[in-house]
């Protein structure tokens, strides 16, 4: 038999929901999200009523209709006769480029400085402040616009590569840097180089597997096989040999100045070349922050410690500080790269055709459906940011200390 | 964070259909002063002068309807808008009438809830290109990297002009046309398009107006006109037949001038006498006192001195009145009669 007695059942009174601390807790959260509940049923019958008296409504058809406008950057096939949500999506494509071009960009600028905030150097250390404290501490916007201008400004136009008296003149006659954008020869398959990419892909398997090998050497037999010439001879003999076999298949398209504007070629427009300098320049200065801060969280007797081991200053950092610090940064640089991509936002300032430029600005203004859009709009940016969240996290997950 | 943000999103939808839904001629009483939405800026239609009082064509209408609700031309508070932000600014109440440059199109009269109550400018789309590129029609403009306004009907109209033609564009897209010019002049665009009288008016603020030709194609037809907010019928009204009372009276003779002096007492002519107020009972009808269009036309005078005062030939914006020129003399304004 027992010694602790159960307690009394089925004397459950209604006043224990306030007396008793067991489910006084309960009871104020029903209260709370009734509220809630009440407050959010509320709003959204106040706006359907007012849309109704305003003789509007609730519509998503407007999605399926031809947008009739045209995008100049679009990473999918669309034209004027597409449908608006073609038009979102281009948006969202763009916007993920920009994302995702600045996230990188702002990333390896950020570890650098961050680096190079702690060097030894004061000169550097001094200039490593400065950058960041002039670009975090200016709106992104003006960044933007600054960069834009300057571009603009700097940069010649088309028209001066024209004529004999020409004022500007290409790179190797192959690069052309306007103000409108850079133009890059773009390569042409031609028969043949299905072969000379299979090398080239092999080549690169091949240089992983070299680097695996030299490691287990290293490993096993204590043996250091030097890795660099060796990869990167890897990388180019191969590539370069089945290229002259297979008869040169590959060539490239140059771009000329044809009419009003150099045609062919690839072509990457000046607003995504300052909408990505801007945001990674400016993003990059917090990421230099929060790498100094997880730099200086591992203690300094593991540097001390790889030190005596007879370790030098770069591989002290890249062996033993940066893999304790990533611990720390991951993180933050998270919010960063969020911060990043909602930033990419502000690009119809340089006329750059992101998902704000298309769903919300000439969708939501031809066809007026401002509430569908704009809650469409932040469904996509929700979206997005959880995506990226998500990658992160499991990024996280691998890096950070495992405890057993 | 979601939560919040469709929280905010629904209170401010909530609460600004709440205040469009009022009569709007009892606020404009009760507030003393016209919420009149312009353009950012555009020499001659609507800009602000040196001393910082906006003066323009369309401002020329937002007067005449603050002189004749409230009997004062400068009771109006001049609400800047974008083509992004006009629509929304009018629909939420922010403004009570919107006069900016605005193409008159089904789909924003029906499917927006807007109502056009006439049109004050008749004009066209149109491109502008520097002298230098040699081109003399648009199209040859094949490849050609094209500023343009986001947010317009214009954005719609290069469109189906390059694709019907079978020509290709690159389209810059900008906000404003203050933000274009400096593009369009340093060469980041090569064409710059907008309605011809923003293009006379955007050439016209240039350093050297004569190195940029209008091209001769119109490629649409842009009604632009005042709005209202639909469902109050009796403020649509009184915007409608304060811009007819200013066509009118430069049909009937009337102008700034002598209106003192046709108006104090009955003439020979009815239409006048009717317009003016001497004689029937017009204003009150619209809910106004009698002298209502005699104000409106004595605030900037009637539609002919409007238009010569701040865009006509004699200004350096140069506009010739075309389509614009009455009935009469072969435009195409009419009024309806004021009886």
């Amino acid at each position: 038999m027992s010694t602790i007695s159960d307690p009394p059942s089925g004397s459950f009174r209604l006043s224990m929901l306030i007396n008793d601390t067991r489910y006084r807790s309960y009871t104020f959260q029903f209260i709370a999200l009734v509220l809630l509940i009440m407050a959010f049923a509320y709003l959204g019958f106040n706006l359907l009523a007012n849309l109704q008296a305003a003789g509007l409504n609730i519509s998503y058809q407007f999605l399926g209709e031809p947008a009739g406008y045209d995008i100049n950057q679009t990473l999918i096939e669309y034209t004027s006769q597409s449908s608006h949500w073609r038009a979102s999506l281009v948006g969202v494509l763009n916007t993920l480029l920009v994302a995702f071009l600045g996230c990188i960009m702002a990333t390896v600028i950020g570890v650098f400085v961050g680096v190079l905030r702690l060097s030894n150097n004061w000169l550097v250390r001094q200039l490593m402040s400065i950058y960041v404290e002039i670009f975090r501490n200016v709106p992104v916007l003006v960044w933007i616009l600054i960069i834009m201008a300057v571009f603009i400004a700097v940069l010649p136009q088309p028209r001066e590569f024209r004529g004999d008296d020409a004022t500007a003149s290409m790179v190797f006659g192959a690069f052309a840097f306007t103000g409108r954008g850079f133009y890059a020869p773009a390569p042409i398959f031609g028969p043949g180089s299905g072969v000379v990419i299979a090398v080239f892909l092999a080549s690169v398997v091949g240089i992983f597997a070299f680097r695996n090998y030299a490691k287990k050497a290293l490993y096993d037999r204590g043996q250091l096989i030097p890795t660099l010439w060796p990869s990167l001879a890897i990388f180019f003999i191969p590539a370069i040999l089945a290229f002259f076999v297979m008869g040169r298949p590959i060539t490239l398209d140059l771009p000329s100045l044809q009419g009003f504007n150099f045609q062919g070629g690839i072509f990457m427009r000046n607003s995504l070349i300052a909408l990505w300098f801007a945001l990674s320049i400016y993003t990059a200065a917090f990421i230099a922050e929060n790498v100094r801060a997880g730099i200086l969280a591992v203690s300094k007797g593991q540097t001390e410690a790889a030190a005596s081991l007879g370790l030098r200053p770069g591989r002290i950092m890249n062996l033993v500080v940066l893999p304790q610090a990533l611990r720390v940064i991951i993180p933050p640089l998270i919010s960063q790269y969020l911060n990043l991509t909602k930033n990419s936002s502000l690009a119809i300032a340089v006329g750059y055709m992101d998902l704000t430029g298309t769903l919300g600005g000439i969708t939501l203004n031809q066809t007026g459906r401002a509430i569908e859009a704009i809650f469409l709009l932040m469904l996509f940016y929700l979206a997005i940011s959880l995506a990226i969240s998500a990658i992160m996290n499991v990024y996280n997950n691998a890096v950070k200390l495992k405890e057993r | 964070m979601k939560k919040i943000a469709i929280l905010g999103a629904m209170t401010v939808a909530g609460l600004s259909a709440g205040v469009a839904s009022a009569a709007t001629l009892d606020d404009v009483k009760a507030r003393g002063k016209l919420n009149c939405g312009v353009i950012t800026g555009l020499v001659g239609f609507a800009a602000p002068n040196a001393n910082g009082e906006w003066e323009g064509f369309d401002v020329g209408v937002c007067r005449a309807v603050a002189a004749a609700v409230l009997g004062d031309p400068t009771a109006v508070e001049f609400v800047p808008t974008t083509g992004k932000t006009r629509f929304t600014a009018l629909a939420s109440g922010e403004i009570d009438l919107l006069a900016r440059n605005t193409t008159w199109t089904f789909s924003r009269d029906v499917d927006l809830g807007f109502e056009f109550v006439g049109i004050n400018y008749y004009d066209g789309q149109g491109f502008m290109v520097p002298k230098e590129l040699g081109v003399s029609s648009a199209k040859e403009l094949d490849g050609a990297t094209v500023c343009i306004q986001t947010g317009t009907t214009t954005e719609l109209n290069l469109a189906d002009f390059f694709r019907s033609n079978n020509i290709s564009y690159e389209p810059v897209p900008i906000e404003t046309n203050a933000e274009a010019q400096p593009l369009y002049l340093e060469g980041a665009c090569d064409v710059y398009t907008t309605d011809a009288s923003g293009l006379a008016a955007t050439r016209a603020a240039f350093e050297n107006p004569g190195d940029h030709v209008v091209l001769p194609e119109i490629i649409s037809k842009e009604p632009l006109g005042p709005l209202v907010r639909h469902g109050d019928n009796q403020w649509g009204d009184i915007a409608r037949w304060t811009l007819n009372a200013l066509i009118a009276a430069e049909e009937l003779g009337v102008t700034s001038a002598n209106v003192e002096e046709l108006g104090a007492a009955a003439g020979n002519n009815p239409e006048i006498n009717r317009l003016l107020g001497t004689e029937g009972t017009l204003g009150e009808m619209l809910g106004l006192d009698a002298d209502w269009a005699k104000r409106a036309i004595m605030a900037g005078g009637n539609y002919g001195e409007l238009f010569e005062k701040n865009i006509g030939e004699n200004t350096p914006i140069g506009l010739a009145r075309g389509l614009n020129a009455q009935w009469t003399e072969g435009g195409l304004l009419y009024s309806p009669p004021f009886r």
